[in-house]
């Protein structure tokens, strides 16, 4: 143990953690030499590729060569006792979670009830998003509305209904309910990368998408109960009860196959404030602010409606200077999500990689992923159960040796459709649409360990 | 078809028949797992909800379509929407809905040319170095109308009346010089405007995006990516990444991942400005400032008030304290007009009335008479 440097590894965090308590001590007396020798010794064994695999981080609870002192000696948790089981009565993550948040990204609005809280996806697990963490876009703010002031009304042009219907909350409640996990996606996902690498992290390029099981009732069991006229019905309006009254144009097929849900429950519990409570649309498989959060009215009509944001926003702009508009359907997409953007791999060797994929067409096949840039694929892992338009978890191992790696996945849906590469989107849409970017993301891994967000000529 | 056979027949096309057959095998061996039954053939002889009101229908169908179904008659000129946006809208949106600094602008320099208006095509949306703004995009004028009385003024929402709103649309028509400045607009006259709006012809239709046969082309997706294996593409050579001066953009990357296991956040900002602001922020913590500035930000203050002395929608605190700095006997007036709301102070935007405690109103008026201090 007398030359620990030469079994750093490639550890490169605070000095604290590669020397041992006497050489801070050193350090802190002044020898400031000592410690940039220390730096020196430790990057040119990285150079020679000469790292033994030990964490310094252990290194430093080491108690001469017998072993760990995390283990040796007993730790407190272990020899006093710990706290009572109804402490907190609603339990948080743990402190040293505390970084894992939901964030904004500086710039992109000038005030923050109109904007986007993107989800910390580099740090989960599973296809569930806790819904403390679910992605939160507003246009005026989020309110916590008393469900028993709550109303929401079913109503329609014409005869396209006998009975226009007004249900508390409750009433909801009284209907047979479904269970379901489904994905929601902004529409505007990814736009900022549309021309170029903009942001650094997955938590930004990719935040604005996350997954719940919702609860709520299917809409055409409610429609139903109003006596609505299901020939006639060609366009639905759902609107919001908050001060942007969101509303937006609802597709009619997807309301007759059940699949639209007037939901109340999220992860076992009610919805969260920020995503609606205690009533909001869900549409799975489309652009995100269909999902009307706090939905006080459903509209049955002939017509689309031409939303503001279906007509000014969330309409994609193509190359020749027209606009797509009613682009609903998040199409087939996937994103590695460990190791991602503004990470640091701290030594060699063994990593799972993994991701997210999902489809607002049905369940995913397939995700393949890449670790030359695209040039040579594999098939990941997928998790199991696969549900129709929800997240899909994928894993695969992966040995790291010090080089450059470019790290891609590519997902493939039910309907066959492969995630498409930046060349070929911009190809057919240009870099200025803003919404619907579901290209193939990349991270370079640099010989350092430093993931990159990069974008590829091939790709 | 009846109804319940529309349903089948669109369970029968999105769950390849599956769940229509459990649906009808009802009871027999079990309830199948995930069949859904719907409540009409269970016949539970019970409804739910109550009749809306004619009363309750009317003031919630506020929705105007592009065919102005849903669009009351009125009329408002240029000159009144002028008065309007001065008075409610310029702060955010700019004097000429130009503004780029609260929200993107909404006519900015775009002024509707003879050609535009002829071909229904704002031709200068194909130029790929120029941004688009709202007016630029527009296709239809119901839709100005629809948002406009829904959701603005953006801090108090659905609070104009339908004759301010048709003001306020011909005043941004005017601005992109789709109507001369003495025009009033009408519910007898919107068609015709619809039919000069600059990029009334600008919107597709024929894409793969819309789920269901009413949009669209069926849900043909227009890109036709591989699923290639080996050997697909030549090697990669980046085009695009993030300069090292602009990693730190969205603060300290190590501070947004675990500090903990063999993969951790990347340092982005320096071991001495992080030191720097660590100390800045506990300094915050423990001034007196903190515990109004936390309270400003739960109640939502801030959307209107910045904490320092730039106008936002209405003046910076630090501005008004600059005001009534040091002036003890303004505390209860001011603890009064928090509650209360007020106008005319500041410009002729009014503050809304505010659910606030008195306690609360009083310290934040007190923390503005003693100088607004974070």
């Amino acid at each position: 143990m007398s030359d620990f440097t030469k079994k750093l590894g490639r550890l490169r965090k605070a000095p604290e953690n590669f020397l041992s308590a006497e050489q801070i001590a050193q350090v802190q007396g002044g020898r400031r030499d000592f410690l940039r020798k220390a730096f020196l010794t430790a990057s040119a064994t990285m150079a020679a590729g000469g790292a033994a695999n030990v964490y310094a981080a252990d290194r430093k609870d080491w108690d001469g060569d017998k072993g760990s002192k995390l283990i040796l000696d007993k730790p407190e948790w272990g020899t006093t006792l710990g706290r009572g089981v109804d402490e907190p009565p609603y339990g948080m993550p743990s402190k040293y979670e505390k970084d894992l948040v939901r964030r904004i990204s500086p710039g992109l609005a000038a005030v923050t009830q109109a904007n986007v809280a993107f989800a910390p996806l580099q740090g989960m697990f599973g296809i569930v998003t806790p819904s403390g963490l679910h992605f939160n876009r507003s246009h005026q703010g989020w309110y916590d509305i008393n469900p028993e002031d709550f109303r929401f009304m079913v109503m329609g042009e014409g005869k396209l209904i006998k009975n226009p219907k007004v249900y508390t909350v409750g009433d909801i409640m009284r209907m047979q309910p479904v269970s379901r996990f489904h994905f929601i996606e902004c529409g505007a996902n990814s736009a900022m990368e549309w021309g170029n690498v903009a942001l650094p992290t997955v938590q930004y390029t990719h935040g604005m998408v996350s997954c719940s099981e919702f609860t709520g009732v299917p809409l055409i069991d409610i429609l139903e109960d109003c006596g609505a006229d299901l020939n006639g019905v060609r366009f639905i309006m759902a609107e919001g009860a908050d001060g942007s009254h969101e509303n937006r144009t609802i597709p009619m097929s997807l309301v007759l196959s059940g699949e639209v849900l007037v939901a109340y429950g999220q992860n076992g519990e009610m919805l969260r404030p920020e995503n609606g409570y205690p009533l909001r649309l869900v549409v799975p498989g489309v652009e995100g602010v269909s999902n009307i959060k706090y939905l006080r009215r459903i509209k049955l009509g002939t017509q689309p409606f031409a939303t503001k944001d279906e007509t000014v926003g969330y309409v994609d702009l193509m190359p020749d200077g027209r606009l797509r508009q009613y682009t609903s359907v998040m199409e087939v997409k996937s994103v590695i999500t460990s190791p991602s953007g503004g990470q640091v791999l701290l030594d060699k060797g063994l990593y799972n990689v993994t991701g997210l994929a999902w489809s607002g067409r049905g369940k995913i096949k397939r995700v393949d992923v890449s670790f030359d840039g695209g040039v040579n694929w594999q098939p990941a892992r997928l998790e199991g159960p696969i549900h129709n338009k929800s997240f899909t978890r994928f894993n695969i191992p992966w040995v790291w040796k010090g080089q450059v790696a470019f790290l891609q996945s590519r997902a493939i849906d039910e309907t066959g459709m492969v995630q498409p590469t930046y060349a070929e989107l911009r190809k057919i849409r240009g870099t200025r649409s803003v919404y619907h970017n579901n290209a193939i993301q990349t991270w370079q891994v640099e010989e350092n360990g430093d993931v990159r967000n990069v974008q590829l000529e091939n790709s | 078809m009846s109804n319940s056979k529309i349903r089948k027949a669109a369970l029968a096309v999105v769950l390849g028949g599956a769940f229509a057959c459990g649906a009808t095998a009802v009871f027999a061996a079990g309830v199948p797992v995930n069949a859904r039954v719907p409540s009409k053939d269970v016949k539970l002889d019970a409804t739910l909800g109550r009749a809306a009101t004619p009363d309750e229908i009317k003031a919630w169908n506020i929705d105007v379509r592009p065919d102005f179904q849903g669009l009351p008659p009125g009329q408002g000129s240029v000159a009144q929407g002028t008065k309007l946006w001065e008075a409610k809208c310029a702060s955010c949106h700019g004097d000429f809905a130009d503004s780029n600094a609260v929200f993107p602008p909404i006519v900015g320099a775009y002024q509707a040319t003879k050609q535009d208006i002829k071909t229904g095509r704002v031709a200068k949306l194909a130029d790929i170095n120029d941004g688009a703004t709202t007016i630029e995009k527009l296709s239809t004028v119901s839709t100005l109308f629809d948002y406009i009385h829904r959701a603005m003024p953006w801090n108090m929402p659905d609070s104009l009346t339908w004759d301010e709103t048709y003001a306020l649309v011909a005043y941004l028509l005017n601005l992109a010089n789709v109507v001369p400045s003495n025009f009033v607009l009408t519910r007898d006259n919107v068609q015709q405007v619809q039919d000069m709006l600059p990029n009334r012809n600008g919107m597709i239709w024929n894409h793969g995006m819309w789920p269901g046969k009413e949009i669209g082309n069926g849900g043909i997706p227009d890109t036709h990516n591989t699923d290639c294996m080996k050997n697909c593409a030549p090697a990669p050579k980046i085009t695009s990444f993030i300069p090292e001066y602009a990693l730190n953009n969205n603060g300290n990357l190590a501070d947004q991942y675990r500090q903990w296991g063999p993969i951790r956040g990347m340092e982005t900002e320096s071991k001495e400005e992080q030191e720097k602001k660590a100390k800045e922020k506990a300094a915050a913590a423990n001034s007196p400032g903190a515990k109004v500035v936390a309270l400003l930000k739960e109640k939502g203050c801030i959307a209107c008030h910045s904490l320092g002395d730039n106008k936002l929608v209405g003046p910076g605190y630090k501005e008004v304290a600059a005001k009534y700095g040091g002036k003890k006997d303004m505390v209860a007036e001011l603890t009064t007009r928090i509650i209360k709301g007020g106008s005319g102070v500041w410009g002729s935007i009014p503050m809304p009335p505010q659910s606030i405690s008195e306690d609360d109103a009083k310290m934040i008026a007190q923390w503005i008479v003693d100088g607004a201090k974070q």
